[in-house]
């Protein structure tokens, strides 16, 4: 995997389920910079000071793919990637589960306190609304 | 047929209790004995109308039981899912701040602070909140999140939540005095301030939801906030239990 860094299995497999998480979070920010689909080889260059191995880039791909932060589209041989939502659609969905703005699951979270104003609310589902009217019409 | 008329009397004693206990201000001096004393009276209630559908149609008794548990299964694990989401989008735009230790920062403008409660809970705060807090009121905010997680208020409240169609007062009460039992744990004054800040973020002139439980939580943070005698707290726990071992003493025959 290009992961274990010796100390054992323990260690070995304690450094993956840790660094997965963060893995995913680093090829999304590879992924939000780039303006176009991108390779799964392109993510590992510039992923390359992590010396990252093809298979685990692929693995983490693929991990992203099922959670449905990434979209793939075929590109000859190999797959493109792009990110599902840009990053500020994200902070934004969070932030509407957080305000309890977004229906009837308002027991997931706890909050400090609920008040926002209602222009603050509006703008923040139009900038939501508004991103996903902007998405490509990829078919 | 006395156990129906037993069995009904609790029941109409219960529903009774409902708007009262809902309007008491004396319970928000002890928040767990009020939400304990809620738990009892919710029980009773289900118990009750399980016993009276039982001794009507067995059947149908057995099918409230199974509808019931039915109902919070599903909304457990809708929420168990709202929970994994919000966590994996979490995982990829929160940053970590030295600032806050332990604490997942959002990069927002407006003032945010909040817990997923789990197993392993989350406590996030927007950039915002960040900003706009002082140390104290930052710490105030922290420690009551942190008691939300720690005390699982998120379990606290499922059968409430589950029984809020049919009982909304009671839902709304339980939430109340679960957040007031947090305050209980953090320290009164920056913890009013920071509730002010929270609520302050609402533009003049703009129309805001300024939460009504919000308002009493100031109110409670600004009086005396002494707790009520221990004998009065068991007292009130013992009528909980005198009322809810009506229903068991038959279920349990």
């Amino acid at each position: 995997m290009g992961l274990g860094v010796g100390g054992g299995w323990a260690s070995t497999i304690h450094l993956m389920v840790s660094s997965l998480g963060e893995l995913e979070r680093a090829v999304m920010e590879v992924l939000w910079d780039r303006p176009t689909p991108v390779a799964v080889r392109d993510v590992a260059e510039a992923l390359a000071p992590r010396e990252l191995a093809y298979t685990t880039v692929m693995t983490v791909l693929d991990r992203l793919a099922k959670k449905g932060f990434v979209h793939r589209q075929r590109d000859g041989r190999a797959w493109r990637y792009e990110p599902a939502n840009s990053r500020e659609e994200y902070v934004a969905q969070l932030m509407l589960d957080a305000l309890a703005l977004t229906g009837d699951r308002d027991a997931a979270l706890t909050r400090f306190a609920r008040s926002v104003s209602v222009p603050e609310a509006e703008v923040l589902s139009q900038a939501l609304a508004e991103a996903h009217q902007n998405d490509d019409p990829t078919p | 047929m006395n156990t129906m008329v037993h069995l009904v009397i609790t029941l109409v004693v219960s529903l009774a209790a409902i708007g009262p206990l809902a309007g008491a201000r004396w319970v928000w001096r002890s928040p767990r004995t009020g939400i304990l004393l809620w738990q009892l009276l919710m029980l009773t209630i289900v118990l009750c109308v399980l016993g009276i559908a039982f001794l009507t149609i067995p059947e149908l008794g057995v099918t409230v039981a199974i509808a019931l548990v039915g109902v919070a299964t599903h909304h457990w694990l809708g929420t168990l899912r709202t929970r994994r989401r919000h966590r994996d989008v979490l995982s990829l735009v929160a940053r970590v701040d030295a600032a806050v230790p332990g604490v997942l920062v959002l990069d927002h403008p407006l003032t945010v602070a909040y817990c997923v409660p789990g197993l392993r809970p989350r406590v996030v705060l927007s950039s915002g909140a960040l900003a706009a807090l002082t140390r104290p009121e930052l710490a105030a905010v922290l420690a009551h999140e942190r008691a939300h997680a720690k005390e699982r208020h998120d379990l606290v409240l499922l059968p409430f939540l589950v029984l809020r169609p049919i009982f909304p007062t009671a839902a709304a009460s339980v939430a109340l005095l679960v957040e007031m039992r947090a305050d209980e744990c953090a320290a009164p004054s920056p913890l009013a301030t920071a509730l002010r800040r929270f609520t302050a973020v609402v533009p003049p002139g703009a129309l805001g939801i300024v939460d009504a439980a919000v308002l009493a939580r100031l109110q409670r943070l600004a009086g005396t906030r002494e707790p009520l005698p221990a004998l009065v707290r068991w007292g009130v726990v013992l009528a909980g239990l005198t009322l809810v071992t009506t229903p068991l003493s038959f279920l349990v025959w």
